[in-house]
């Protein structure tokens, strides 16, 4: 799917990727992980055509600056930070359903499923959306296209937890109908492990590591949680209430479902407030 | 390529337009020449009888004069403040992102862009037309035609200067100054500023006509002035060495061709230079 070597890029004098080499196979999930200016962005733009480089990079055996729309059809990109489009949803919406051949409905589906309603912000300009609205609308343009490869920038990290349950469901379906490749980009491992089967470290512009990782974790699977709190306390209930928990009648036991590429995010929110959790259960459902 | 090209070209020019449409530049720059043409009419510009001039011929001179100070600076600021604002806000490396071709998103921004920069200018003068119409005062069309000629020239003039800067500097800050200085040199170079030191300081008359003819302020604002002064008499003698190499008609023409080619040619090298670079 996706073939690099001897990438490399840099701006004036200073080297940003140096000599890159990598063979990624269909169907697989990548974390491209690493500090910021480790070269995650810079590589990102290379495969999607943006920057001029030295080396090769080949997209199902494309360039994709030679063979930019023909490659570019086959990707779906989703930026870390929105960028501030004045147009409207649904401008926004038709400019990439006419360039990508896709019909509107399905983009809108997928938007539906993330819990945005797509009639309601139709006529509000991109720019004016919540930071998760504007994900959920770059998630669903990305997704309700038939890719073969998907690019996500820290993607789940604007969305709350019931919005990222539903794009790790979206990931499985999409990625069990066939073998999609996912290169997830990521400061933390830990936010993107559960969703990938290989890690790509890269630090001062080079691969640094380059590992695969048991692939146990569903995308859609679920965890039953169960939580005993020592005593009532309005921050943790309010975290676990929005983690879609809910409480007894005295706001001392939480139960529910996450979503089991969640499990580290979750369990990282819990340890803030350890000193009030008596007891934790998370159980695979 | 071609396809790609068609099918690209459309929905980039639609973007362009709809985000123009939102964007605060057009907003001041529409309120600005519909402004100035309200104005005119307010202050009873028709019904003067200035130099000669009366009804719309007067106020479509005064509305020439004033455009050819603001347009050509309107247009290169605001054009690169957009471009190369959204290159840096991360709106390119979205947009880019999705399918389409650099050729359709090249052409599809500039023509977008330049419907969206000629199209006030020239709604407020056909606005000014008709409502000569109906104040049953005479409409000169002739003047009318060139006006609208010389205002559509002059804008691609501009524009393709300003995609070309957009292109070139990598930064907001930068393409701002240069778009400034660009319109500064050429300003500096019209003949009431330094065209007349050079003349006092007993330059070739050669070389200051030559300088002239090469700026396209310079040229457009000639070319307004013969409609009104044919002989060209505020010019003085070098009105003779412009008549002697292009005759009245010949110099019509070249007034429109002129600056409409330095657009064009500054256009296909950003093309070229956009294509060939990083994109963002």
């Amino acid at each position: 799917m996706i073939e690099l070597k001897q990438l490399s890029k840099q701006f004036r004098k200073t080297p940003v990727l140096n000599d890159i080499n990598l063979a990624v196979a269909d169907g697989e999930r990548i974390a491209l992980i690493g500090s910021n200016g480790a070269g995650k962005t810079t590589l990102i733009r290379c495969l999607l055509g943006e920057y001029v480089h030295d080396g090769t990079v080949l997209i199902q055996g494309l360039d994709p600056r030679v063979e930019r729309a023909h490659v570019l059809r086959e990707i779906g990109f989703v930026p870390q930070l929105p960028p501030p489009l004045r147009m409207s949803v649904g401008e926004l919406l038709r400019f990439t359903s006419e360039l990508t051949a896709t019909p509107e409905g399905q983009m809108t589906t997928i938007a539906d499923r993330l819990g945005l309603d797509m009639a309601r912000v139709r006529s509000t300009p991109f720019s004016k959306l919540s930071g998760g609205q504007k994900q959920k609308v770059l998630i669903a343009l990305a997704l309700g296209r038939q890719c073969s490869l998907l690019i996500l920038d820290e993607p789940a990290a604007n969305l709350d937890p019931e919005a990222r349950h539903a794009f790790f469901d979206l990931l499985a379906e999409q990625t069990t109908d066939r073998p999609i490749t996912l290169l997830i980009s990521s400061h933390r491992l830990d936010e993107v492990a559960p969703l990938v089967n290989r890690v790509v470290e890269m630090d001062m512009g080079r691969i640094v590591l380059d590992d695969r990782v048991a692939d146990s974790v569903s995308l859609d699977g679920k965890l039953a949680v169960r939580i005993v709190l020592s005593r009532a306390e309005p921050a943790i209930a309010k975290a676990l209430g929005q983690w879609g928990l809910v409480a007894d009648d005295a706001s001392i036991v939480w139960a529910g479902q996450i979503a089991s590429p969640d499990r580290l995010r979750f369990i990282g929110m819990l340890s803030r407030y350890i000193g009030v959790v008596k007891s934790a259960s998370i159980e695979e459902s | 390529m071609f396809n790609n090209l068609k099918h690209s070209l459309k929905p980039a020019l639609r973007l362009e337009m709809t985000e123009s449409l939102r964007a605060r530049w057009f907003m001041l720059y529409a309120l600005v020449f519909g402004g100035i043409v309200a104005l005119l009419f307010a202050f009873g510009l028709t019904e003067s009888r200035i130099l000669g001039f009366i009804g719309l011929s007067r106020l479509l001179v005064t509305y020439i004069q004033l455009v050819m100070a603001i347009l050509p600076v309107f247009v290169l600021i605001s054009t690169v403040r957009s471009i190369a604002g959204d290159r840096e806000a991360g709106v390119f490396e979205y947009l880019l992102s999705l399918p389409v071709s650099l050729a359709g998103w090249f052409w599809g921004k500039f023509i977008g862009r330049y419907l969206m920069v000629f199209a006030p200018v020239f709604v407020a003068m056909l606005g000014a037309a008709l409502w000569a119409l109906v104040a049953d005062i005479e409409v000169p069309w002739t003047m009318f035609l060139y006006y609208t000629g010389l205002l559509a020239s002059l804008s691609l003039c501009f524009l393709g200067i300003a995609m070309l800067i957009s292109v070139l500097a990598r930064s907001t800050d930068i393409a701002q100054g240069m778009a400034f200085l660009v319109w500064l040199f050429l300003l500096l170079f019209l003949d009431l500023i330094l065209l007349g030191v050079l003349i006092q300081e007993q330059v070739p008359s050669e070389i200051a006509i030559a300088i002239a003819l090469f700026n396209p302020l310079q040229t457009f604002r000639t070319a307004a002035l013969m409609l009104f002064d044919p002989q060209l008499i505020v010019l003085g003698p070098a009105a003779f060495v412009l008549f002697d190499l292009f005759g009245t008609l010949g110099y019509k023409v070249f007034a429109l061709v002129y600056p409409t080619t330095i657009g064009l040619v500054c256009a296909f090298l950003a093309y070229r230079s956009f294509r060939r670079g990083d994109l963002l």
